[in-house]
């Protein structure tokens, strides 16, 4: 695969949303995995070009985040949060069955190339813990069956909503939203029980106080 | 008396259009912003300082004063980075912020550059969290249509751009000069201070340095006055907070109240323990800061009062854990977390978080000596202050702060498992 030219003019357009273009390099990163499912060798070529750093520079870069991938991904990028909270709350049995269902480890892909499975870090979710997400997408108070039933509904391609979120697509799609291009989904319901538990206990409260 | 919940950033989340320019102007949004431009940048950095508002990132810092730093008249470009970056384990509530009322924000970033006489603000967010991302780019975007960005606004004179940024997955860059260093599409390692950003920060100018909370919290602030503000939490820890609680208890959630509540109130706001198994411990904000127990369930949730009671607020998100936890496994996953997360930069941090996996591991398997327990704690000691940033310290604070209320239990993990061996 190679960068097209309408990618080359998404990168600028990055660029020039900072007064350093060197500031855009997240991003860029981003969009390059939105486009080849990793931080694949050419997109750093493009970059350093784009940003007029060495092509070391930019690697020193992309090799210090987690969320930018050296290898392709599978099309869907599932995250189980395993830190303490989560893993307490049954995030280590999530892993367990979602690892065995798809006889895959962390950071592994599945032979079919459809799942990405990495034991992810505290995904600042933890009033909605035991937390997985898909492509990045929250996957609130999970449970092993509901984790199953998720990897079951995107094998057969079946619609699936976020709890907090937007309707699942693919890990491509969603590195493109957080490069930092609209998608059209930010209307999409995401407020649950958990964000208003406060509200609701004070509404109730100053309705028995009257 | 119980303290009672008072939603002031929370209290129209149940408006299905509680993200969108027309739901937070419905309630009076973007009108502090005119008494902003009305109160001239002194006046609400004045105002700011007057409320009392401490730093909603952890570390509690006036945000009034921060502000204050900035130096005037010195013919650099100023910055406002907003830190939404939220990646301590237990904190989550900047987070929902975004995604329920990101309007707040988004005012609040304006009103602060206005203050700081900053014309380019950022929303640092975290990459992992697609949501936020989406909502507060809209939001951005509908200020920008609305005439609350870009240009002369409202016929202020003031011009002010934001750019929503997205991290890449990296809890270091939730420290601020790590950060900067990450906004400046570099690897995101913390910078040595002095400088300190307000001096030379972003660009090597002037910048300011704020938690998304603590931002969101300011329209309210100039809208009803430094003393409304004041009138809630104590003399030390003045305001309203987001607190998420977690865990053990029956309704995990964010419950917005005055600084000063109690982890008991809060519990039972929450509808009490999980199970009905007794609390074993918690931890006020974050797990960068020492754990507690039953025993101090009624100390005030304030700076000060955590602080006396050898803890920190930190975010203000308190986890609680109940009898059914293996403090030793917890323990593990956080330290392990700071593994992962140590930037490499400082030999003691990356190093130390290294030898306290091994270690831990060792005692996991069964294969750990009691000896092992002075080895952590010196290795902590060995972190804690001897790195350039904040991460290094928050290793080094789980181990100690679970042997001082837990040794038994790691006593009992060690020779348990040497005995299966």
């Amino acid at each position: 695969m190679t960068i097209s030219e309408q990618t080359k003019i998404e990168l600028r357009e990055l660029m020039s949303r900072y007064p350093q273009s060197r500031s855009a390099l997240l991003p860029m990163l981003h969009l390059v995995q939105s486009v080849e499912g990793y931080v694949s060798q050419e997109g750093i070529e493009v970059c350093a070009v784009e940003v007029g750093l060495s092509t070391a520079e930019v690697s020193a870069v992309a090799s210090f985040y987690t969320m930018f991938k050296r290898y392709p991904v599978g099309k869907h990028h599932i995250g189980v949060c395993t830190n303490s909270m989560c893993a307490l709350l049954g995030g280590d049995n999530i892993w367990r069955t979602l690892s065995k269902e798809l006889d895959a480890g962390h950071d592994e892909t599945t032979a079919d190339s459809m799942f990405t499975l990495e034991r992810i870090e505290c995904q600042a979710a933890c009033t909605h813990a035991p937390v997985m997400t898909v492509n990045w997408e929250f996957m609130d108070d999970m449970t092993e069956q509901k984790a199953a039933q998720v990897v079951s509904d995107l094998r057969a391609g079946k619609d699936l909503q976020a709890t907090r979120g937007a309707k699942v697509r693919t890990f491509k799609d969603v590195q493109r939203t957080i490069a930092g291009f609209d998608d059209g989904l930010v209307d999409e319901p995401s407020i649950d029980a958990s964000m208003l538990a406060g509200l609701n206990e004070f509404k109730n409260s100053t309705k028995g106080g009257k | 008396m119980t303290t009672p919940l008072v939603p002031n950033l929370t209290l129209h989340w149940d408006d299905a259009d509680s993200h969108t320019l027309t739901g937070y102007q419905r309630h009076g949004g973007y009108s502090a912003l005119k008494k902003a431009f009305t109160a001239g940048a002194d006046g609400v950095i004045q105002i700011v300082k007057d409320s009392g508002l401490r730093g909603r990132g952890g570390a509690g810092f006036p945000t009034g004063m921060k502000w204050g730093f900035v130096p005037q008249n010195d013919g650099k470009p100023h910055y406002l980075v907003v830190n939404a970056d939220e990646s301590e384990p237990g904190a989550c509530k900047d987070i929902p912020l975004m995604i329920a009322n990101p309007h707040s924000l988004v005012e609040g970033v304006i009103i602060s550059s206005f203050a700081i006489r900053a014309n380019h603000a950022f929303i640092y967010i975290r990459g992992e969290t697609p949501h936020p991302i989406r909502r507060v780019r809209a939001a951005v975007a509908a200020a920008y249509q609305a005439g609350l960005l870009g240009k002369n606004i409202q016929g202020s004179g003031f011009d002010l751009d934001v750019v929503v940024h997205s991290g890449a997955g990296a809890y270091i860059c939730g420290e601020e000069t790590a950060l900067l260093d990450s906004l400046e599409g570099r690897r995101g390692q913390p910078r040595l201070k002095p400088p300190f950003p307000a001096v030379a920060g972003l660009y090597a100018s002037p910048t300011v340095i704020n938690n998304a909370e603590t931002i969101a919290s300011v329209p309210a602030i100039i809208n009803n006055g430094a003393d409304w503000y004041k009138s809630y939490g104590t003399e030390k820890s003045p305001g309203i907070k987001l607190f998420a609680v977690s865990g053990h208890v029956k309704r995990p959630g964010i419950y917005e109240a005055p600084l000063g509540i109690t982890m008991r109130e809060l519990i039972t706001y929450a509808g009490g323990m999980k199970s009905d198994l007794p609390l074993k411990f918690w931890i006020p904000g974050g797990s960068s800061v020492p754990m507690l127990t039953a025993d101090h369930l009624d100390i005030p949730l304030t700076y000060e009062d955590m602080a006396a009671a050898g803890t920190m607020l930190g975010t203000g998100t308190p986890m609680v854990f109940d009898t059914s936890t293996s403090v030793v496994k917890a323990v593990i996953r956080w330290i392990e977390f700071y593994k992962h997360e140590s930037c490499g930069k400082c030999t003691p941090c990356r190093e130390g978080t290294y030898w306290m996996v091994d270690i831990l591991k060792r005692m996991e398997k069964g294969k750990a000596q009691l000896s092992d327990m002075d080895l952590l704690v010196d290795i902590s000691a060995q972190i804690s202050g001897r790195s350039f940033c904040a991460l290094g310290d928050a290793a080094a604070t789980p181990f100690p702060a679970a042997l001082k209320y837990f040794k038994e239990e790691f006593e009992e993990v060690i020779k348990m498992a040497g005995a299966q061996a």
